[in-house]
């Protein structure tokens, strides 16, 4: 039987009116939890003017979900920086493998708000915190991802590259790269959903401004019906994110340019 | 056919390292001279060291003890004077059939020809395998035998001294292995390449080769006997269905493969 397509969109409103039914009675339940009506109509309130700003802890929305995105890019910009050239190098060399892989295998467990102090002794200033604790979430993901690519070049491109005499620059941008791209962008993709994660918490952690302050301070507001509108803008930006990457990653993947 | 010694392979052996101190002796002694413009065969069975043979040729793999030598000099690593076919073809599948082709005619011709010389240099490799419908296509795109094809004119594209043929049709149905035989006597007739083909197939061995190298069974591989074909060319294979020499070559590889140095494991 074919799965109408009407299925696509009844199914999950038929979903939500049960979620909407399951809220309202905890809602219920406990005095001051938002209702679904109360947050419905808070979200025109906080949507309709996304950019005030009246200065540090009181700004508008869109202000404090930008924030966050700008460190989330910084951190991860500098982790691709820092982490394909250590995921060639360690996928290309097995002495830079067995130098590095311990150290890999010791720090990528550790969770990255245990970095959060440290950076904040070291930077005394939570823009700049933020960003490294950002970094540090993206990095693993992307030399472990980049050196598996590496690993994964058959070893008949690497024997065509040895009779045609390629330089190691050569080889490295004919051959390995093609291959390892899709890995890295994989290992990207990883990192940018993490590093959305952690920067809430961090956020919460170092103050200022930014999504996770802000649901920290509404919190400390008795503003619970922010709370939810946060959460569920944290879920549909990291949604986006999540699919602008998925397509980036397809776009420069050989194996998926309509063919094979 | 030039007489002179072209490529002389002089007391080879290859040790392979195992673990534990041991070592596995694949070739023992191997010795052969190889004539400028000859296609020659090397048949035996898997595990005998043929490809091997093919691999110290090529440089990509080193030789333990003994020397090989190309116009009297040294082989010690891969070079684009002795072009390789790999069984499996090894595009690059992210490139199309024309820039598999110009990736390897840019580096290894690139700095004697213009750009223009360049794309008519990989065009008359790409028509020589008659591939010109699907210069634009990916190596996905297109069945294994067309990329064999691909793989032969990318190797005959750098204009190598020799090229080395690794069972380059012994993953293809017998119908497109026998088209792609009578692509490579053409081709090599009008290139005058040399050629040295690894395979297991008796037929395709008498058919393509004027001499066939016959391997005894590893370890310690060597060469058994070697047979010469005489038959004239062009070669049609219809024709020499009932040729007496065909027939006596033929005969003479099956018996050396099947009765002295018959293989009952595999």
């Amino acid at each position: 039987m074919p799965f109408k397509a009407i299925n696509i969109l009844l199914l999950p409103l038929l979903l939500l009116g049960v979620m909407v039914g399951v809220w309202s009675y905890i809602a219920l339940k406990i005095p001051g939890f938002p209702t679904p009506s109360e947050v419905w109509s808070e979200l025109f309130v906080v949507l309709s003017d996304p950019l005030y700003n009246n200065g540090a802890g009181d700004q508008g929305i869109a202000l404090q979900l930008g924030n966050s995105l700008a460190r989330v890019f910084g951190g991860f910009a500098i982790a691709i920086a820092v982490g394909v050239p250590v995921g060639l190098l360690i996928g290309m060399s097995k002495s830079a493998y067995t130098a590095f892989n311990p150290y890999i295998q010791i720090l990528k467990p550790v969770s990255p708000l245990a970095w959060l102090p440290l950076a904040l002794f070291v930077f005394k200033e939570v823009n700049t915190t933020a960003i490294f604790v950002i970094f540090i979430t993206s990095i693993w993901p992307i030399i472990i991802n980049t050196a598996l690519g590496v690993r994964s070049v058959s070893e008949d491109y690497l024997n065509v590259a040895r009779v045609l005499q390629l330089t190691p620059f050569e080889k490295v941008f004919q051959i390995i790269l093609p291959v390892a791209v899709p890995f890295i962008f994989t290992g990207m993709r990883l990192s940018l959903g993490i590093a959305w994660l952690v920067i809430v918490a961090a956020e919460m952690l170092t103050g200022g401004v930014g999504i996770g302050f802000w649901i920290w301070d509404e919190y400390n507001n008795l503003n619970y019906a922010h709370i939810i509108i946060g959460i569920i803008l944290i879920g549909v930006i990291g949604y986006i994110l999540d699919t602008v990457m998925g397509l980036i990653a397809d776009f420069f993947d050989y194996r998926k340019r309509g063919r094979v | 056919m030039s007489l002179k010694t072209f490529l002389k392979i002089d007391h080879v052996d290859k040790v392979f390292p195992l673990g534990g101190g041991k070592e596995y002796v694949a070739l023992r002694d191997v010795e052969l001279e190889i004539r400028e413009n000859e296609i020659v065969s090397i048949i035996g069975h898997s595990g005998c060291g043929k490809s091997t043979i093919l691999n110290l040729i090529a440089g990509l793999d080193t030789i333990s003890k003994g020397t090989i030598l190309l116009e009297n000099k040294h082989i010690l690593s891969p070079g684009p004077e002795r072009a390789v076919v790999f069984q499996n073809h090894s595009l690059l599948p992210w490139l199309t059939v024309y820039q598999n082709i110009e990736m390897a005619v840019k580096k290894v011709l690139g700095s004697t020809l213009s750009a223009s010389e360049i794309r008519d240099h990989v065009m008359k490799y790409i028509s020589m395998v008659n591939l010109d419908h699907a210069k634009d296509k990916y190596p996905g795109e297109i069945s294994g035998g067309m990329k064999q094809r691909v793989g032969i004119a990318r190797a005959l594209s750098i204009q190598p001294k020799v090229l080395l043929m690794d069972e380059p049709f012994g993953a293809l149905d017998s119908l497109t292995r026998a088209n792609l035989q009578d692509h490579l006597m053409r081709i090599q007739m009008q290139t005058g390449n040399t050629v040295i083909i690894i395979t297991h197939d008796v037929d395709e061995a008498v058919l393509l080769s004027d001499r066939v190298i016959m391997m005894t069974n590893g370890p310690e591989a060597t060469i058994g006997e070697i047979l010469d074909v005489n038959l004239p060319r062009p070669r049609k294979r219809l024709e020499l269905q009932h040729n007496e020499e065909y027939l006596r070559c033929r005969e003479a590889i099956i018996e050396f493969l099947y009765s002295k140095f018959a293989k009952d494991d595999e």
